[in-house]
């Protein structure tokens, strides 16, 4: 169907395509983060962020303002522009913004089940959860103590479920075993969410398999660092990569084999043209920067994204900008609030 | 610039835009305030924004917005409790005498926190109250269960003892076990949970506990009929009475967690019914007293809103007003020394001496020692376009506002809608009958004017309502033009005298017009009624209404023209007289200023000449004889000459402009050139003056001005055909209109008349009602609307009209309430 979607894609996604390119024009430009990186008090922040989308959602907090309270309610929005969307949506449309949600259940999951591990009460660590990430039997992940009876128990009924199917085993919870649970989960879901575009085919098929083989990338870099030093094998390390993506699969059997931050990941990545750019901004030793320069990569490709009609792809672009300035907007507030503002440009990501 | 008016006509405000002025005032810093709020008063005064490069909290009176965007706030949650409780803020404004912001701010703030309080208190006791509530539906609806499952199982077991069997089977109910297991003490003693779930997730709850205790517990759910207000979340909701039978510790915390999980509230259950009795008794009877207690408490609050409500209305305009207040202070630029404030802004002549009185005025009120400064700058910017209407003007000059606010001091078409919108709408809508039913709705919106601009109307009410004076010329007009057209519901009328026709002989039938002969004078207004229903009728009336469209479209396109010769001479511009206005007025009378002579020579003299014939020919063969089709001795003549000036006029308005704006630019450019050496100092002193307010010249570039010239050319030569084409829509809906209200008429009245049936009749006349109404008065409005609409945007005002301006939005306290949410 390459090439006709402009026939036929307006009868059901052309509405929607509307609504998210005018709330993708909403996003805050430059202006708007010279000005918030200017401010001096969470009040100023609020007070700009008045004139802008948000400006409903903060008009009526009253003043002693908390950084959680500016990203609750500017999550708040993100929440309600989705769940419009949602509400307007037909298949299949409806089926891949319910897609682009299961990565938060899959971190809410996550962090209900090491929290209770912790001993932390469950209502506040709800409170913690991301909005969209929510389904109606998550506080009972709190009863389950190992993975079988988290599978039987609540996401069975999720749609989590086919995901869970290499991980069943009968090992009581700890630390290692969800974060593990959480890498194998992620990597079905993206191979889920790969193979559902595909399927889509067209242009969504295009932008979404490019974006997505980001996503993996990342991932697997990243989880090749975080497992640098710990008890992982070799193996079990191979596992947890999806299995597409530019590293797949020579780049992960290189990644699997890595020992070391600065030369070997490097040295794999720098093979791949497209990453070359990242690492040759960072000199070595700056590792911890790495997650920036991986941000702003998806953000420079998640805003090429609008510059095709006719796809899917926008929606999660959108969602994924959306998030990002509120990430933003949560560094500047806490930079602001801590008297912190000469690292303000540290952590912030610009979209424009 | 403002002095230049036209001397010959006496001055009207709607001919062209008020002349404005740049005005530059210096307040002293103490008087500021006081200063801008007489200013908001006045409303007559359009800031500039001279801080645009700063942004909002820079500014010098961020803190104070800040404030009041506090107050506002305490406002919202004032009036947001108050609709919970089902006041409306009282509208009668009691005139309590000025309030100072900083005592509105400090009782706002302690009205605030005594209605939070309260309201905490009351939700503490309200959660309380439903918590009690539900433990006594838990204990009516599991008592219930408990009674019934005991006494099916006395019944059982002494049905068992008749038998003497201790048979068990699947069947038997759990409580037996307990029942017969109390004797045999070895087994264990099942423990139970009671509780309320929400309906909604009573099937996720039955599901999660069967999978969490591998099915060893027994659920019992009863729906609770009324829903229940949560005592959480404080919402109503559909609950469920739950009780869960379970064993063991382990299932215990299972459950418990489950529960949590669930939002389910559990709450203690006693099994013995005494006890039970004794509970509910005990329960009923805080119940009673927490309602009390509640009931005072909201008594007090309802007191308290009350109180905020009476003044609501007040406070709420005084801290928008302080609010947009500031935001002007914000906009004026800080002194040096910072002892005074510069504004610049933009405002008409006429009011130089109101705006200087209330300067003054705040300047004593405020006891400052010093006035504030009012001087008028000079500029090269342009002002922006204010027109003085009323409340019937200004729904016309919305019109003309819709297509472009006009330029600073060009020629006005919203003068000449008044009259020519509702007629041209008339022409299409021409049915006196229609006319008047339009006029009693308008006339119901004019009498109820006052009462009704006070309230909020809906969309398409508002929309009527705004447009109610240019409905009723509509209206009017269409009175007038169904007359013309002898129209009433398509029912011709002998209104002015009786028909001019008769039949000769008995031979004669109504259809047709053949054996008619003159028996009187002609009928003296309008169409005769004779015609009406003849075979005849539909060709007489096309060449009537096509003719006299095409007439009415030349007159307004003239009049179009002739504004732009207004325009040309009003700023000075001779080579838009010579090249642009002249040409273009011999273009179009050549050719259709002659179709219109000539259509009037035919009327009059009732040739039998065929015009289209006499046009195509005109251009085809210039020479040829005109045989039957000549109207007057020399029509040739005059034709070639009329030919041959239209010819002209095409290069005349193409070629010469283009090359004498080059010649004039590059004059003054040589004459700029020079100047500088002659006073350095002066020129210095002006440039930089006029860097502020924008620079004189632009750039000339002869290629873009001729291409420029070239389009507008072709789209005048053109456009002087497709735009007479153009008004045959008159005639066309004119038709559309008349022949509609025709069928509905005779397809829908007459036929039912002819049944002699009531019922049918009945029918009938509600059919022709709802479909006059629906689609003749409401449909056929709203084309013949957008007709007239696109004939005046369109034809008319592309002759003359730039509409390139920027409106004049005072800073006034009066259009505060305006921009409410």
């Amino acid at each position: 169907m390459y090439g006709f979607e402009a026939m036929t894609f307006n009868i059901h996604g052309g509405y929607l395509e509307a609504i998210v390119r005018g709330h993708r024009a909403g996003l805050l430009t430059a202006a708007d983060y010279n000005n918030l990186c200017q401010c001096e008090t969470l009040d100023d922040i609020k007070m700009h962020l008045s004139a802008t989308e948000y400006g409903p959602y903060l008009q009526n907090e009253p003043s002693p303002l908390h950084t959680t309270t500016i990203v609750e309610k500017c999550t708040l929005k993100l929440v309600d522009e989705y769940k419009h969307m949602l509400c307007q949506a037909t298949e299949p449309l409806s089926t891949f913004l319910e897609y682009i949600t299961y990565g938060h259940m899959i971190d809410n999951v996550v962090l209900i089940v090491t929290g209770t591990l912790h001993e932390r009460d469950v209502q506040e660590l709800l409170e913690k959860c991301h909005p969209l990430g929510m389904f109606d039997s998550i506080a009972t992940l709190a009863v389950a103590q190992n993975m079988r009876e988290l599978y039987r128990l609540v996401l069975v009924d999720t749609p989590l479920a086919p995901y869970f199917s290499e991980c069943i085993t009968s090992e009581d919870l700890d630390d290692m075993n969800i974060e593990i649970m959480r890498n194998t989960l992620y990597k079905a879901y993206l191979e889920d969410f790969y193979k559902f575009c595909q399927k889509l085919g067209g242009a969504t098929a295009e932008i979404m398999s490019d974006l997505l083989a980001f996503e993996a990338d990342r991932r697997a870099v990243n989880i090749t660092i975080n497992s640098i030093g710990t008890e992982l094998t070799r193996d079990d390390r191979r596992k947890l990569y999806s299995n597409f993506g530019l590293l797949y699969p020579y780049g992960h059997e290189e990644l699997a084999v890595c020992e070391d931050i600065d030369q070997v990941v490097r040295a794999v990545m720098e093979k791949y043209p497209p990453y070359q750019s990242i690492f040759s901004k960072l000199s070595y030793g700056e590792s911890q920067m790495l997650d920036k320069a991986f941000y702003e990569e998806e953000v420079k490709r998640l805003c090429l994204a609008f510059e095709q009609q006719f796809h899917y792809g926008v929606f999660f672009a959108y969602m994924r900008l959306r998030e990002q300035e509120i990430r933003n907007l949560m560094w500047i507030s806490e930079c602001v609030a801590q008297n912190q503002k000469s690292r303000v440009h540290d952590s912030v990501v610009f979209i424009f | 610039m403002g002095d230049v008016r036209g001397g010959c006509c006496p001055p009207m405000d709607l001919f062209r835009s008020e002349p404005m002025q740049l005005v530059q005032l210096i307040i002293p810093i103490e008087s500021a305030h006081l200063t801008v709020a007489y200013l908001g008063d006045l409303g007559i005064l359009q800031f500039k924004d001279l801080n645009s490069e700063k942004s909002p909290f820079q500014r010098t009176y961020a803190a104070q917005i800040k404030k009041c965007g506090e107050m506002a706030r305490k406002m919202r949650f004032f009036k947001e409790q108050m609709v919970k409780a089902g006041f409306s803020p009282s509208t009668k404004s009691e005139a309590r005498g000025d309030i100072d912001v900083d005592d509105l701010e400090v009782k706002l703030g302690e009205l605030e926190a005594e209605l939070i309080e309260m309201n905490a208190n009351g939700e503490k006791l309200q959660r309380s109250y439903n918590e009690l509530v539900e433990y006594k539906l838990v204990l009516q609806k599991a008592g219930e269960f408990f009674a019934s499952a005991q006494h099916s199982a006395v019944a059982q077991q002494r049905e068992m003892e008749s038998r003497q069997m201790g048979e068990e089977s699947i069947e038997t109910p759990l409580l037996q076990d307990q029942e017969t297991t109390i004797d045999l003490s070895k087994q264990v003693k099942l423990g139970f949970i009671t509780g309320l779930v929400p309906r909604e997730k009573s099937m996720a709850f039955e599901r999660i506990l069967f999978r969490a205790t591998r099915g060893n517990v027994l659920l019992k759910q009863v729906p609770v009929e009324d829903p229940v207000t949560d005592p959480v979340s404080g919402e109503k909701m559909e609950k469920n009475v739950f009780v869960v039978f379970y064993s063991g510790e382990r299932a215990k915390n299972k459950i418990l967690k489950i529960c949590e999980a669930f939002g389910a509230n559990r709450y203690p259950f006693a099994e013995d019914l005494g006890k039970q009795a004794l509970m509910i008794t005990e329960v009923s009877g805080r119940i009673t007293e927490l309602k009390t207690t509640i009931d005072a408490g909201s008594y007090h609050r309802d007191n308290l809103l009350r109180t905020i409500g009476d003044q609501f209305e007040q406070w709420n305009l005084k801290v928008k007003k302080e609010k947009s207040i500031y935001h002007t202070l914000n906009m004026l630029s800080l002194d040096v020394t910072k002892k005074c404030l510069v504004a610049e802004g933009w405002s008409p002549v006429f009011a130089t001496k109101q705006v200087q009185e209330s300067l003054q005025r705040a300047a004593f009120d405020s006891n400052s020692q010093v006035g504030a400064i009012f001087q008028v700058l000079s500029t090269r910017e342009s002002p922006p376009t204010y027109f003085r209407t009323n409340k019937f003007t200004s729904a016309f000059q919305e019109i003309v506002d819709a297509y472009g606010v006009a330029k600073y001091q060009e020629a006005n078409p919203g003068v000449y809608t008044i009259i020519t919108f509702p007629f041209l709408f008339a022409v299409m809508f021409g049915d006196w009958g229609h006319g008047i039913c339009l006029l009693l709705a308008t006339l119901f919106f004019i009498v109820r004017e006052k009462k009704l601009s006070s309230q909020k109307l809906g969309d398409i009410t508002e929309m009527t309502f705004g447009g109610r004076y240019v409905i009723m010329m509509m209206a009017l007009f269409s009175i007038y033009t169904g007359l013309i057209y002898n129209e009433f519901f398509s029912v011709p009328f002998e209104l002015f005298g009786r028909s001019a026709y008769a039949c000769r002989d008995l031979t004669c039938r109504d259809a047709s017009t053949v054996g008619l002969i003159k028996v009187r004078e002609t009928y003296p207004f309008g169409v005769d009624p004779a015609w009406h229903g003849t075979r005849s009728e539909l060709p007489f009336l096309n060449s009537l209404k096509m003719k006299m469209s095409i007439l009415l479209g030349v007159a307004q396109m003239n009049l179009g023209i002739i504004l732009s010769y207004f325009n040309a001479t009003f700023f000075g511009s001779s080579l838009n007289v010579w090249f642009q206005f002249i040409p273009q007025m011999i273009f179009l009378n050549s050719l259709f200023g002659y179709l219109s002579l000539l259509i009037i020579v035919k009327w009059c003299t009732g040739s039998q000449a065929d015009l289209y014939h006499v046009m195509i020919y005109m251009f085809l063969s210039p020479t040829d004889e005109l045989g039957e089709n000549q109207l007057f001795p020399g029509q040739k003549t005059v034709q070639l000459v009329l030919l041959l000036l239209a010819l002209v006029s095409v290069p005349w308005m193409l070629l010469p402009r283009p090359f004498l704006l080059k010649k004039q630019h590059e004059n003054q450019h040589q004459g700029q050139s020079y100047t500088p050496l002659e006073s350095t100092d002066d020129t210095l002193h002006s440039e930089a003056n006029n860097d502020s307010h924008g620079h004189g010249h632009e750039e000339f570039e002869f290629s873009e001005v001729f291409v420029h010239q070239l389009i507008h050319t072709i789209e005048f030569v053109l456009g002087a055909v497709s735009n007479t084409a153009s008004y045959l829509r008159l005639w066309a809906l004119s038709l559309a209109h008349s022949e509609l209200s025709v069928v509905f008429y005779e397809k829908v009245l007459l036929l039912a008349w002819g049944f002699n049936n009531i019922i049918i009749l009945i029918v009938g006349i509600i059919i022709f009602i709802f479909a006059t109404v629906g689609v003749l008065l409401v449909m056929e409005t709203l084309s013949a609307f957008l007709h007239a609409l696109r004939l005046h945007w369109v034809e008319f005002q592309n002759k003359f009209y730039e509409g390139d301006g920027y409106k004049f939005y005072p800073f006034s306290f009066a259009l505060l309430g305006d921009e409410d949410d």
